[in-house]
Order: C-alpha cells, then structure tokens, then sequence
C-alpha cells in the first residue's frame, strides 16, 4: 500500500470529527441528563428550589413498603409479559415460516401493533376493554361467561392482567419477525440432508431449527425485557397505574412521583434505580453479544 | 421436501386465523366502530350487528376535535424534521464508523446499543430543565430535540452496516486519482448509498412517529403544536367520548404509517433484523 492510500485509511482526526455532531449531541441529551439525574436523587427538588439531603429520598424509598411491592409488581408484570411475547413470537414465526400460500401477505399483516403510535393502538384497547360496550365483555355476556358488564381496567386483577395482555400486542410483531428472519438465516442444505436421512418435521425442527436460532432467541428474550421494563405509555393510557396502584410499575412511579407531584428529587432517585437495573440488563445483553459474536467468528 | 397434508394445512390456517386475530382485532374494531352511529356503539350487551353503517363519523369528526387537521399536519411536521436532523447526525458518524479504525471505536459503538436500551421516561426530569433553560418547552423543538436523540444510536448501527457494503477500493482508485474527499463523497458514496439513508430515513420517520406521546403530553401544552396521539388523548378523559369519530380520528391518523409501512417493509425488515441477527 502507498503511503498516499495510508494516509486515506487511518485518519484518526477526520474519524472523531465526523462522529462529534453526534457524539456531542448525545453527551448533552442523554449522559448530562443521566448524571444530573444522580445528582437530583441527592437534593428535595422541586419547583421550589432544591437543597442537599444526602441519602433521604434513597433511605425514604427503600424502607417503604408501596416502593418495594411496586418493584416486585414490575418484575411479576414484565416476567409474564416477555414469556408470553416469545412463546407467542415463537409460535407465529413458526406458523408463518411453513411453506403456504399466503405467508408473505401475512408477514405483512402482522406488523401493524408495531408500526402504529402505542398511543393510537391503546385507544383502540381501551375501547375494547369497556366494561358496558366493548366487544370483549360483550363476546363474554353473550356466552355467559360473564353475568353483566365488566370493566377489565377497574379492578385490580383484570387491570393487571389487561394491560400485559395489551404490552403482549404491542411487542409479539417485532419478536415474531426477528424470530422468522432467524429462521430462514438457517441453511437450507441442513434441513436436506435432515429430510434425506428421514427426519421428520418435528426432529428437524427440535435438532436443527431450535439449536440454529438460540442465540436470537436469548438476543430478543433480553432486548424484550428492557423494553417490556421501559413500557410506559401502554400503561399510562389505558390505567394511569390504578387502579389503587395495581398497574404502577417503576417507570410509572418514577413518572408521577416527578411530574405528576412535581418532587424531582424523589422522582430522580427512582430513575437511578431504573437506571441502574437498566445498566445491569445492559451489561448483561453486551457481554452476552460479545460472546456470541465470539462464537461466530470461531466458526 | 415434504408437502403438508391436508390436515396439517388445516391445523396450520386456523393457527394463523387465531394468530392474525389477536394482531388485527383492535384495528377491525376501531374501523367497525367508526362506521357505526353512535347509539349503536351504546348498547349493552356489545351488539355484533348494525344495519346503518356510514362514513359519517369520518366528516363529523373535523368538528368534535377542531384542531385534528392541525394534529395531523404537527405528526407529519415532527416525524419528517426528526427524521431529517437524525440523517443529519448519523451520515457521517456512520461512515466514519463504517470506514476508519480508531481508538475506542468498538466501545463506543457498543455504548450506542447501550443508550437504546434507556427509555425517555427516566431521564424526563433532567430534560425537563434542559428545555426549560433553553426556552424550548411548549414548541416543536420540545418534542424534536429528544425526540432525535433516542433515534442517533440504531440509526448509526444501520446505516453502517449499508457504507459497510460500499466496496473500499472504489473510494481508493479514486483518491489516487487525485479525487478530494467532498468529490468521493459526492460522486461515489452519496449515489450507491441512496437505498440505505432511504431506509435509514423511513426507519427515523416511524420510530418518529411511533414515539409521539411522551415528550408531546409532558414537554408541550400548547394544543397548537400537538401531534395527533397526545391530540386526541386529551378527548379521552372527556366524560362522553364519541367513540366512533375517536376511533375514526385515530384510523385517519395513522394510515399515512401504515401505508408507508406497506410499501417499503421489505426494506426496513431486513436492515433491522440483519443488524440484530447476524451482527
């Protein structure tokens, strides 16, 4: 190589400045934010003013017992809530992976609850959650399931359950389509040879396909946790976190203890909670990639 | 291979219809009870059948929420600029990401994929005072500045990986040419990386106008700049929603996803999936 191509190759200096725009962009929106978060978590701010507390909105937060059921309620509503996106997702890559007519019209036709505003989507839920007209409860009356109106988002229960049914809608398209595309990244002359040895559909799937698409499958089950955990508008719109509490997960709490009450200090120490599980779910993912990626490249 | 039986293309189909019917529902729904009148929809138990479905709802609405043409213009307005500004931002990150070798340029790549995985919601209350200085609440920038920032990272990740397919020697012939950099940007890279800023783009504008509800209800109270999700939420809360021009309002107000959606999905289907599936 000539020196005059070297030179085009490796300079460093042009690298960093076509990165800086962003670089800084994201350093002033998202890591200042970030350190000034932790750095509220230590005052009682509010729109009044702020003093140094040390550790009192920490110390407040962690001996409640509201705070700690509220943790415990996130992780009860995110652990059903991934499970049923991936068995879901599993199943519905599987159904549109098999070889009929029709499939590329329903890969389409599945995308909609992911392309569409949440918010627009929930509008659609809430109306169908409606205790008096809405066609759930009405396909329950009619049936006899159900001995009279029933409003799924006014008892604590069904509200739970409503809304992870509701966040299930919303994350299965993308699940189902990173599934599907893993599955057809699998070689098709080891489906062959499987088929000329006489496996059959089942063992190819469990011996080949199931094997091939671990990775995206643990990949998705990560990434799916975090956006599960960061779901706030599926929630905010249909329950507000009630009723009595029973949909207020941490994002929630964090967002009516800072905006809604206008207590930035209380609000910000629980972001730093968000934050640092967040970081560990994080941390988490990457090393994990780091090894797959590890994997890949050791053949 | 094998061919299914009849009985499993049974079993299959109807898997798909029950499938497809917990997907589709909410939209079949919100369509039926748009064209439904009014008195219709209020009856208990949920009747299935109505015999005077119109369109009425679709003309009516325009006065119920009198700002919704406004509403609809704001969605557009916001995506596109988000969109552009994200382009803006990540074109050269990504080439520079795509084509050089620098100090902690793995690291930093992998904290990109990081600060996707935080939310806008825990760090409302920082950029709650960072607009505040800047005298940007209440205004497109509100929702347009952070609105940007959750976007910079996977689009620096995707369009990456299209400079990446942008073979190097064609950018080294012609700089032993002679060629300067602004000419092999303009004549060689900018022409073969067209369907990537494309999809890059569209992928921006979705994600765009995917996300305009948070920032719009906590950074931006003037109905003037409201885009349709927060627009319309505001009727929620009314004690008597008209639920057929509400549904109506809301069908208006994402067909234009939709139908962008529609055309380009096997484009944005496979930038995003090849970046997370095969890496």
């Amino acid at each position: 190589m000539n020196k005059k191509l070297r030179s085009f190759n490796s300079p460093t200096f042009l690298a960093y400045a076509l990165i800086a725009p962003a670089a800084i962009y994201i350093l002033l929106i998202v890591a200042w934010p970030v350190l000034e978060t932790i750095r509220l978590s230590f005052t009682n701010s509010s729109l009044a003013g702020e003093d140094y507390v040390g550790f009192e909105n920490y110390e407040k937060m962690l001996s409640s017992k509201k705070f700690n059921k509220i943790v415990t309620r996130t992780f009860v509503w995110m652990f059903f809530s991934v499970s049923l996106k991936l068995i879901i997702g599993l199943i519905g890559a599987i159904l549109l992976n098999a070889n009929l007519r029709g499939r590329s019209m329903f890969r389409v036709l599945i995308m909609p609850p992911w392309v569409v505003p949440i918010a627009i989507g929930m509008l659609g839920w809430l109306w169908l959650y409606n205790g008096y007209f809405g066609i759930i409860a009405g396909v329950g009356m009619h049936t006899g399931i159900l001995d009279g109106p029933f409003g799924f988002l006014a008892y604590k229960q069904s509200a739970f359950i409503s809304t992870i049914v509701a966040d299930v809608w919303v994350g299965t398209p993308m699940v189902t389509v990173f599934f599907l595309a893993a599955m057809q990244g699998v070689p098709r002359d080891l489906y062959e040879a499987a088929y000329c040895d006489g496996a059959s559909r089942w063992d190819r799937f469990f011996k080949i396909t199931l094997p091939q698409i671990t990775p995206v499958i643990i990949t998705m089950s990560i990434l799916s946790a975090i956006w599960t955990f960061n779901s706030f508008e599926i929630i905010w719109i249909l329950t507000e976190g009630g009723p009595r509490g029973a949909t207020t997960t941490l994002i929630i709490d964090t967002y009516k203890q800072a905006l809604g009450n206008y207590k930035f200090g209380r609000g910000a120490a629980r972001a730093v909670v968000v934050m640092i599980l967040l970081t560990l779910f994080a941390g988490f993912y990457l090393a994990l990639l780091a090894r797959i990626n590890k994997k890949i490249s050791h053949g | 291979m094998d061919k299914y039986t009849f009985l499993e293309k049974f079993f299959i189909y109807s898997a798909i219809f029950i499938f497809m019917t917990f997907i589709l529902l909410p939209f079949v729904e919100m369509f039926y009870a748009s064209l439904r009148p009014l008195d219709h929809l209020f009856r208990s138990p949920y009747q299935f059948y109505s015999d005077d479905l119109s369109f009425w709802a679709y003309s009516e609405m325009w006065n119920t929420v009198p700002m919704l043409g406004r509403y609809i213009f704001n969605s557009f307005f916001l995506a596109s600029s988000v969109a552009i500004f994200t382009l803006l931002f990540v074109i050269p990150a990504a080439y520079s990401y795509a084509r050089f070798n620098f100090p902690f340029k793995n690291s930093s790549l992998y904290i990109l994929l990081a600060i996707n995985m935080f939310s806008g919601a825990v760090l409302l209350i920082p950029l709650y005072k960072v607009l505040r200085t800047f005298g940007l609440l209440n205004s497109y920038q509100a929702m347009i500045v952070p609105g940007v920032a959750f976007l910079i990272p996977t689009s620096i990740w995707l369009l990456k990986s299209y400079f990446e397919k942008i073979p190097v020697d064609l950018e080294e012939a012609a700089f032993v040419d002679g060629a300067s950099r602004v000419q092999i940007l303009r004549h060689i890279i900018a022409p073969l990386s067209t369907p990537g800023l494309v999809v890059v783009g569209i992928y921006a504008f979705i994600g765009a106008y995917a996300q305009q509800f948070l920032f719009a209800i906590t950074f931006n109270q003037k109905k003037e700049y409201m885009p349709i999700p927060s627009g319309l939420y505001e009727f929620i809360g009314y004690q008597s929603v008209k639920w057929n021009e509400m549904m109506a309002a809301s069908l208006v107000g994402i067909a234009p996803v939709l139908i962008l959606f529609i055309f380009l999905q096997k484009y944005i289907v496979e930038g995003l999936t090849a970046g997370a599936v095969k890496n």
